[in-house]
Formats: C-alpha cells, structure tokens, sequence
C-alpha cells in the first residue's frame, strides 16, 4: 500500500481538554496575580536573558498554562531571575515568582503529581 | 433658581444651552478661553469632521442673554449650605447657587512616570496630544526637522496598567491611534506607521470601519505585542523592544517617533471639586449615584454631574451626557 507519510509527523495541535492541568492549576494557586495575564508580550519584550537566547517568557508561561509543560524545564533555566519582567508586566503579575513556581512545579523529584 | 456649571468644554456648554432656555446659567472656566482640549484637536473620529468647527458651533451657543461665562476663573472650593452651594474662586470671590453641574472633565495621563519608555529623555518620544498638533499644523516632523520615514504608536500608556496605577481603560485612545495614522498617511503616504495593542477597542459607530480603512486603503501596520521599553540609537531615533505575540517571537524595530497613546485621568478640577463635595470616586474621578438611571446625580442634593469628570468619554456622549444632566437639573 502506498506509503503518504501522514503518520510520519505528530500532530501540532494539542488536545486541550486532554491536558493535565493540574501543574497549572497549581501554579495559578501559588501566584494569583497570574490569573490577570492577557498576553501582551511586555514580560519578552523586556526580558535580559531573550537578548542572548531564543527565551520568550511570555510564550514558556503561557505554555505552561495550557499544560502542555515538555522542555520547559529546559527553557526556565535560562532566565537569570533578574525581575525585569516583573517591573513592567501592565498587570502586576508577580513573574519572578511564576518562574521560581514553574521551576519548582517542573523538577523530577517534585512528587506532587 | 441660580445654576452655576463648572467647566466650559463640551459638557459645560451643552448643558448651559438647555439650561439657559428657562434660568439664568454662571459658567466658570479656569483657561483663558473655553473648549481647549477640542481645540487641541484637529479632526475627530468617526467622521473626520474639523475639531475647530465643532468647537465653533458650541461656542456659538454661548451667545445667549441666560448665560455669563466667566473665564480664566478657577473655582477652587465648594460648601453645601442647606440645598445651596457656595463656590470659591481662585481670586477668593464666593456665590451661592441652588445648582452646581460639575463639568470638570479629564486632563491626559503624564507620560513622564513610565521612564522606561523614554518620554522627557528621548526626543523621539512624544505624546498623542503632541502628534495631534503636528498633524493640525500640517508639520509632522521627526526631531531633526525631516519627514519621518516610521512611525510607531504604542497604546495604552498610563490605562489598564497596573504600574501607573490605572486599571481602566480610557477608551478613546484606539480609535485616536487609528484616527491619527490614518491622518499620517493621508500627509505622508511613504511614512510607515504601526500601532503596537493589547487589544484593540473598537467599541462604537464607525470604529471598526475606521480600522478596516487603515489596513486595506492605508497600509498601516499592527502588531499585537505591548513595547516595554524605548532607548535612543546613535542617530538619534528610537529603539523599541516587544514581542511579536501572534508569531511569538521578541523584536526590536528602530522608529523616527515614539506615539504614546496617553490615557485620560481624572483632571485637578475634577479631582479637587469632586473631593471638596465628598463625591469623589475611583481613580481620583467624580462618583454618580449610579450609572443606569442616576448617572447625573450624586450622593449630595442639588449637585450634578456631566461628561469625563465621571470616567473617560468621547465627546460624543459627553454631549449627550450633558443633555441628559440639564433635564435632570430642571
Ligand atoms: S507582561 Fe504580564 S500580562 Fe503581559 S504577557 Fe507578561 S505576564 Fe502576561
Ligand atoms: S527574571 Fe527571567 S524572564 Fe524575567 S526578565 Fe529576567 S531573565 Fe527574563
Ligand atoms: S482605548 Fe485602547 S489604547 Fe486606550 S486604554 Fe483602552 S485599550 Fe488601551
């Protein structure tokens, strides 16, 4: 039978309601003011470590919101926690916290879930 | 019965003229002459239809043997008597009024307190009311005096922003950005023009229209990410920093001028007044009794309000606003 490839790749798109949330729901409790991003990119924009790596913080977090958290881990590590993007998130989320969270969420030892 | 209206802009003079059909109206203005933020303007959205002539036709409407506008002549305190007012003016004079409409309205939000974005240190970085004027004079110049090749609006600066303070949205500043690239472009169509948005507010009559005609007949640019951070080049531009959220990716772009859309705030009138007469709300802003049905009254008797004194609105429905407050004053 011709072969057309279709299974060679997985599909981009990701089941939301098959998610499990429960890291970001978590995340949510630990930093309230998280419930109030929309968005906006002002976090990357300003973010020290974006200057030097292909980090977008804004697009990590937002992944991690929809529960879809493989090689995040990897990614958090190259934040510097220096707090920039919590100077000038337009809705005070509290980012350096977020990521000490998502880090704390991501570590293999964390037995949480 | 004596009726005194604080503020001569659109709210204060509209009001006046339903008024001064059946009382004699006192209109207190503390510029030298009335309707100045209109007059700042050059166009208004929707229609493009010339600031001056609006403000020529309200002004017309003062010319009436009921009212006597009393310029350059700041009130500066309030004192209920019974169900009277007595107002104090700068110049320390005192009137009793059996009415006071509060028309106060907005001053904009002082760009200066975000420093990360450069405006006061970069000259590349102006305001809208500052774009509003090169546009009227017909001059938009970068700051070495030449046509500018880009130009950059970033919205929502001092509204919906924690950091400032401001958790509203002022609502007339998308449509301004719009209004005024379209405006840029109609002057200047090889300049490039983008508008940097959280979101985009198209909210009345014409708006979306508006937004549609910048994309398809002028070419403007959005991208949807908010500028965080504005820094000088060596030649003098401005350097800004977002991400580009819809492609996920953090960008820098180099601009002749920084536009920021500055929000509307509650003005020193406003916030003073409203205080003095224990009205005073969110914001700095003046409260109504509630915004359905008693949006022109206030918790105090025979104290009225009309227009942005309450919150941001476009002149528009400051008009209509003020209408609706001279029927409930009469
Ligand atoms: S700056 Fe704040 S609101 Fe904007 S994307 Fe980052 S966390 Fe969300
Ligand atoms: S704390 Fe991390 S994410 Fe935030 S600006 Fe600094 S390096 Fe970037
Ligand atoms: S009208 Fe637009 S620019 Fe103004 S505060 Fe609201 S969203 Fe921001």
């Amino acid at each position: 039978m011709a072969d057309f490839g279709f299974k060679i790749k997985q599909t981009r798109s990701f089941n939301l309601s098959q998610a499990d949330l429960r890291k970001a729901d978590r995340l949510l409790e630990e930093v309230p003011s998280y419930r109030l991003c929309i968005g906006c990119g002002g976090c990357t924009a300003t973010c020290s470590a974006r200057q030097f790596t292909d980090f977008d913080i804004r697009k990590v977090h937002n992944t991690f919101r929809r529960g879809q958290y493989d090689k995040l881990a990897d990614e958090l590590r190259k934040c510097m926690l220096c707090g920039k993007c919590t100077l000038v998130c337009p809705r005070g989320v509290n980012l350096r916290s977020l990521i000490i969270n998502m880090r704390q969420l991501l570590t293999p030892s964390n037995e949480t879930f | 019965m004596t009726i005194a209206i604080i503020g001569a802009g659109p709210a204060g003079i509209e009001a006046a003229s339903v008024l001064a059909k059946q009382y004699q109206v006192i209109l207190f203005e503390r510029e030298e002459r009335p309707l100045c933020n209109i007059r700042d303007k050059a166009f208004l959205f929707p229609d493009f239809s010339s600031a001056d002539e609006l403000a020529d036709k309200l002004e017309s409407k003062l010319s009436h043997e009921n009212i006597t506008l009393k310029t350059a002549t700041p009130v500066v305190s309030m004192q209920r008597t019974g169900e009277q007012w007595t107002l104090t003016t700068a110049d320390g004079t005192t009137a009793t009024f059996d009415a006071v409409l509060l028309a106060t309205g907005y001053k904009v939000f002082d760009a200066h307190q975000k420093e990360e974005l450069g405006y006061g240190i970069y000259k590349g970085v102006i305001t809208s009311l500052e774009m509003e004027k090169m546009i009227k004079e017909n001059n938009i110049r970068n700051n070495m005096n030449e046509i500018p090749k880009q130009i950059v609006f970033l919205q929502c600066v001092g509204s919906r922003d924690e950091k400032s303070g401001n958790h509203y949205c002022s609502k007339v500043c998308c449509v301004t950005a719009v209004k005024q690239a379209i405006e840029i472009k109609k002057q200047h169509p090889e300049t490039d023009v983008y508008i940097f948005y959280m979101d985009l507010r198209m909210w009345g009559q014409g708006f979306e229209e508006m937004y549609r005609e910048a994309q398809e007949k002028y070419g403007v640019s959005f991208v949807r990410g908010r500028i965080s951070e504005a820094a000088s080049t060596f030649d003098n531009r401005v350097q800004i920093k977002a991400e580009d959220t819809l492609m996920g990716n953090p960008m820098t772009m180099n601009s002749d001028l920084l536009v920021l859309m500055v929000g509307m705030c509650a003005s020193e009138g406003t916030a003073t007044l409203s205080k003095c007469a224990g009205i005073d709300g969110l914001y700095r802003f003046a409260q109504s009794l509630s915004p359905h049905t008693e949006d022109n009254l206030t918790a105090q008797p025979n104290l009225f309000l009309a227009g942005s004194c309450k919150r941001p609105m476009c002149i528009e429905d400051t008009i209509q606003d003020a209408r609706a407050a001279a029927l409930e004053i009469m």
